[in-house]
């Protein structure tokens, strides 16, 4: 578990990194959520030379590979803002395993110094901001995938719901079995693509069986998996990063 | 039914037949979800967060002592009259065990339900002496009959329903076939009533064994452990020497954990502590008390502070039960004596790395197991531990290390580094594949067979921002 912690107030400025996975399949996502934070009067930084967090080798077990691609990150949040991630996978990368990953080295004290001003998206928008929405969209069933990193690493089951709540036309549909993992996993899913595919077809049957007629999910993982199941059963359920959702209502 | 052989090896197969067999998804699938909620409803009314926080500290302050409190655990237990026994291997602890058993000239064990003597493969061995061991947990008794191997730590039996264990019992035993679960249990428990009292030696586990006191605890619900550990002369307890806690006020908390995480019970039926065998003044008990203590590569994982974890392990399951693979593929798919989340953090020092390679990488990460795990074991960090060891360079200690070390993929991952440590590079690479994107094949390996192929977007994050920033600069 995370332990408890204590939000600052709202920032002037924060950095933003958007991640891999948006950066190559879902940049509209990411300017959403850098949009949603600049209509909180937040000045919104995205370092050029960001590129990923290293997770993807971390996770294989390429642990130099993955604290390489880390510090190079490292040094392109020197001002002491706070660091907004559209991902609780990545997010958890950076606040979790990045000081796990550089203790010991003489990157230790910033590895941590960093994790700690680290923020998934929806968390800094209900935690921090303390966001208010206006919905101007039509009245919609809406079901909301939390990834497993948001929900069990970063200890954010909640946020994700809290927002879309807040949508006055939107009916938040529970799924069976909210909390199971959709079966993304990173390489988990092409290393034993027979057990992710099962375990991602329940999650389509789940979402699909609660009534929803569209899904969100804050991870672009989990959404690649899961609207690519949808469109692979060519179901008429479709996804898209809560960050795009919301701006895309309330704009 | 026919009898089935299951080797980690295999993973890959036995994942695509379990998967395709849609009994077994059925049974695992309303097994599980019935556990998970018996758990839920059980800590409702409890600070279960400060009760694991106990939990894997009492586990971690053993562990912390474990030479000490082992010689303690000893002494203590010999003071009680329990003569104690270590054995390096499973081997060797067979062997312990038969020699026991021909002392006596047993020619017939009853068992009582124990891990560790299916990690050592004790019945097998004991049949090729011409000793008869005989499962009375009915669970494993059933599995048994059915000539397998547990599909759960818990619940051995858990991959058969209510017909097939009819069906089973029917055919070995000649029972009616009937849906009548008390039918059945009761004809199981008399089958089982005349072996008991035929038994030269009971061989049971242990959950926690005590070193201040030299006390043996035994968690079981259908009495059997008891009258394993009662009714025959002998009485031999074989355990991992992990089991060991240090003092007898460390056992409620643990119990606490234990029972409600495996079958969300607050209490079980039967809570054994077994203190030694019977006195000159007792009426009944066994004559002669064992304990032998195995250590089949614990001792290695061990000598890591990070893998040490594995050790807390109390057993109950809970990890499987919530684990999103197991409940899909069950338990023989492992191909281990213990399947699930545990199974794959602790067979690879078992079997070593090349034989349970395709363990560690069988995991989404997605934290479950960790997250109600009672002695809060990072199970998923220790996955990745493991994942690393096995492309490491073969210098750790967990054997088999490096064995999946492959050239191109260590290229592949250089590759990666390369790439994301060349921030221009990553800009133009993106917007190359922003403008490939027609061109991305439309198989991408077994990703496809279940989900349509991701295509890059025409503009990269990078680019929409400064598009962005243009916009706001010129408004
Ligand atoms: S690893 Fe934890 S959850 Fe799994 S069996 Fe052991 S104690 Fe139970």
């Amino acid at each position: 578990m995370t332990p408890i912690k204590q939000y600052p107030p709202k920032p002037a400025r924060v950095y933003f990194f958007g991640t891999c996975l948006i950066d190559l399949f879902y940049p509209e996502a990411g300017l959403d959520g850098i949009r949603l934070l600049e209509r909180e009067g937040i000045d919104v930084r995205f370092p050029d030379d960001q590129t990923c967090c290293g997770q993807p080798a971390y996770t294989s077990g390429y642990h130099d590979e993955a604290r390489a691609v880390a510090e190079a990150q490292l040094d392109l949040f020197r001002e002491p803002w706070p660091i907004v991630v559209p991902s609780g996978s990545c997010g958890g990368m950076i606040r979790t395993h990045y000081p796990q990953l550089f203790s010991g080295t003489p990157r230790e004290a910033q590895a941590k110094e960093v994790a700690s001003r680290v923020f998934e998206l929806t968390e800094f928008l209900v935690h921090v901001c303390h966001i208010k929405l206006i919905d101007k969209g039509r009245p919609e069933k809406v079901a909301m995938h939390t990834s497993c990193s948001a929900r069990r690493e970063m200890g954010l089951p909640d946020t994700g719901p809290a927002l879309l709540s807040q949508l006055q036309s939107v009916e938040l549909v529970e799924q069976e079995r909210t909390a199971e993992c959709c079966g993304f996993g990173g390489t988990f899913a092409v290393r034993h693509p027979e057990v992710s595919g099962a375990m991602v077809n329940d999650k389509v049957q789940a979402i699909e069986s609660s009534g929803a007629e569209h899904f969100v999910t804050s991870d672009c993982g989990c959404l690649m998996n899961i609207a690519g199941c949808c469109r692979h059963r060519e179901a008429s359920l479709d996804g898209e990063h809560i960050a795009s959702y919301l701006w895309r209502r309330t704009a | 039914m026919s009898v089935q052989t299951y080797t980690p090896r295999e993973f890959h197969r036995q994942a695509h037949d379990a998967l395709g067999n849609p009994q077994i998804r059925a049974n695992f699938r309303k097994a599980m979800d019935g556990l998970m909620s018996k758990r839920r409803d059980v800590f409702s009314d409890w600070d279960l967060d400060a009760l694991r926080e106990l939990g894997a500290n009492i586990r971690q302050r053993a562990l912390a002592r474990l030479p000490e409190l082992l010689e303690q655990l000893e002494a203590n237990c010999q003071a009680n009259g329990i003569r104690v026994h270590w054995a390096q291997d499973g081997d060797e602890a067979c062997r312990i065990i038969r020699e026991l058993c021909e002392a006596r000239d047993a020619k017939s064990v009853i068992k009582g339900k124990s891990m560790v003597s299916e990690e050592m493969h004790l019945n097998t061995h004991l049949e090729g002496a011409g000793i008869e061991a005989l499962e009375s947990d009915l669970g494993e008794y059933l599995v048994q009959l059915n000539e397998q191997t547990p599909s759960h730590i818990i619940m051995p039996a858990i991959h058969l329903n209510t017909d097939e264990i009819s069906e089973i019992m029917h055919d070995k035993t000649g029972t009616e076939r009937t849906r009548d679960v008390d039918y059945m249990t009761a004809a199981a428990r008399a089958q089982l009533r005349e072996r008991f009292m035929a038994a030269d030696v009971g061989i049971s586990g242990v959950n926690f064994a005590v070193a201040e006191t030299g006390t043996l605890c035994l968690v079981e619900n259908e009495g059997n452990g008891r009258m394993t550990t009662t009714v025959p002369p002998v009485h031999i307890a074989v355990t991992g020497i992990e089991k060991v806690v240090e003092h007898l006020r460390d056992v409620p908390p643990l119990y606490a954990l234990l029972t409600r995480s495996a079958t969300g019970q607050h209490v079980t039926t039967y809570f054994n502590m077994i203190s030694g065998p019977r006195k000159p003044d007792e009426h009944d008990g066994p004559e002669e008390v064992h304990l032998v203590l195995v250590d089949n590569g614990r001792s290695s994982i061990y000598q890591d502070d990070e893998l040490l974890d594995t050790l807390r392990c109390i057993r109950c399951g809970a990890c499987m039960n919530h684990c999103p693979v197991y409940t899909r593929v069950g338990g023989h798919t492992y191909g281990t004596t213990y399947p699930g989340p545990i199974g794959k953090i602790l067979m690879p020092h078992m079997m070593g790395l090349a034989e349970t390679r395709d363990l560690p990488s069988a995991s989404s990460l997605c934290g479950a197991c960790g997250e109600v795990c009672p002695v809060k074991i990072p199970i998923p960090d220790l996955l990745v531990r493991l994942r690393k060891e096995s492309v490491g360079e073969g210098r750790g200690n967990v054997p088999g290390a490096g064995v999946k070390r492959h050239r191109s993929e260590v290229l592949a991952w250089k590759g990666f580094q390369w790439l994301a440590t060349h921030p221009g590079v990553w800009r133009s690479a993106m917007a190359i594949a922003g403008k490939l994107r027609g061109w991305m094949p439309t198989r991408l390996g077994g990703w496809t067979d279940y989900r349509s192929t991701p295509k890059p977007a025409k503009t990269s994050l990078h680019a929409l921002v400064k598009r962005h920033r243009r916009e706001e600069g010129s408004s």
